[in-house]
């Protein structure tokens, strides 16, 4: 097993019993390691480092919102891997170029290299939170953007606090469903 | 937003994971897609008068455990499939176990029965209604079963759609079968194994549509 393989399923287990410090190191080194991947990937499809950085905030939100698929018996660098595909599978279908040219390779080439050069991403998460029902907006706008607790937000937004967590998992997954519309257009 | 701004924003109280979670929602699923195909099946078509019969009994015990071992096996490649990634684990012949069972008994029992008597134990009266009813009645279950897999996050959706379908397919069968008269061998293994697989590449023809995240 590769050391980035045991550090980052240490990091990853951590984040599943809800450690924010190392749910946080986590997605910084993946998307150092998203963006390496991406940008590789994209360059044959003559696409830049704004689509590439697009697609790492798109995986970063996959890996976030389905944090819990991963099964802790299994390496977690496959599991990357399989999510970073099969965004980036999306994505193209998406921009209507043709998928049957992504190559299959190995699923350790995901934390081969690093890029930590963020480029500037064509859309605006806030703007697009603004679409959002209230309660979702509410939900993520104290809990992940003010950094209030959900007891706090739970107050703030008039919501109960099993309210809130559930407005912040949807309003995840609808977020992501409006990013991917978002980069088709 | 940029990505650090991101990676900021969905750290900020991080809340602990239910790991449990795909597989409880399969595992009630299927509980609850096979108690529903039972009940309307028992309701609608009914249960086959002769059921209490040592006769009918055996073909019924037959029949059910073609069923159940399809839609066991067909559960694990579920849950596997369900995962991201999970299609790299799935690459063994198992699920083609039962049909193939069927098939050899199949052409066993041809095998010793006078071939004057091969076209009524092929095509039984029932042939036509068995077609259509398992395809129909697996609706339900593969209805119940997207709703599950969708709570996970799988990657390669045609698999994943194809096994939904099966595991459907094989809930269908079983709760036909109780209904079902027709008994013999080769009837269960064309008309059953055939509907059951039309399932399995019905299932894989939605999956992309029905199962994206």
């Amino acid at each position: 097993m590769s050391t980035a393989e045991s550090e980052l399923r240490g990091l990853m287990l951590a984040s599943h019993s809800g450690d924010s410090a190392s749910h946080r190191m986590l997605l910084e080194r993946l998307s150092g390691h998203l963006r390496a991947y991406y940008k590789r990937k994209l360059a044959s499809f003559a696409k830049g480092a704004t689509e590439a950085e697009d697609l790492v905030q798109e995986a970063l939100l996959a890996i976030h919102i389905h944090r819990h698929s991963y099964d802790p018996a299994e390496p977690l660098t496959p599991w990357v891997y399989a999510i970073a595909r099969y965004k980036l599978i999306d994505f193209l279908r998406r921009s209507k170029t043709s998928r049957a040219d992504v190559p299959i390779d190995e699923a350790d080439d995901i934390t081969a290299n690093d890029d930590h050069f963020a480029a500037e991403n064509s859309y605006d998460i806030r703007r697009l939170l603004g679409k959002l029902p209230k309660n979702m907006q509410c939900a993520i706008g104290a809990v992940k953007l003010e950094g209030l607790s959900v007891a706090e937000a739970a107050q703030k937004c008039r919501l109960s606090e099993p309210a809130i967590k559930v407005s912040i998992h949807r309003g995840l997954k609808a977020l992501a469903n409006l990013i991917a519309n978002e980069v088709k257009a | 937003m940029n990505t650090d701004e991101l990676v900021a924003a969905l750290s900020r109280h991080v809340e602990p994971v239910d790991r449990r979670l795909i597989r409880r929602s399969v595992a009630f699923a299927l509980a609850a897609a096979v108690i529903v195909t039972l009940g309307l099946t028992s309701v609608w078509l009914g249960v086959r008068a002769d059921f209490m019969t040592t006769h009918a009994a055996a073909f019924l015990v037959g029949k059910v455990a073609f069923a159940i071992a399809i839609v066991c096996i067909a559960s694990i490649y579920l849950l596997r499939l369900a995962r991201p990634g999970g299609e790299h684990k799935v690459a063994s012949l198992w699920p083609i176990a039962p049909f193939a069972a069927a098939i050899l008994l199949a052409v066993v029992t041809l095998a010793f029965a006078p071939q004057s008597h091969w076209n009524k134990m092929i095509l039984d009266d029932e042939w036509l209604e068995c077609v259509l009813s398992i395809p129909i009645i697996a609706i339900a279950p593969f209805a119940v079963l997207v709703w599950a897999v969708r709570k996970a996050a799988p990657t390669d959706l045609v698999r994943t759609g194809a096994f939904t379908g099966l595991v459907a397919g094989g809930v269908s069968a079983l709760a036909y079968a109780l209904h079902c008269t027709g008994d013999s061998a080769p009837f269960v293994a064309i008309w059953y194994g055939g509907t059951i697989v039309l399932c399995t590449v019905a299932g894989a023809v939605l999956g992309p549509k029905l199962l994206r995240w």
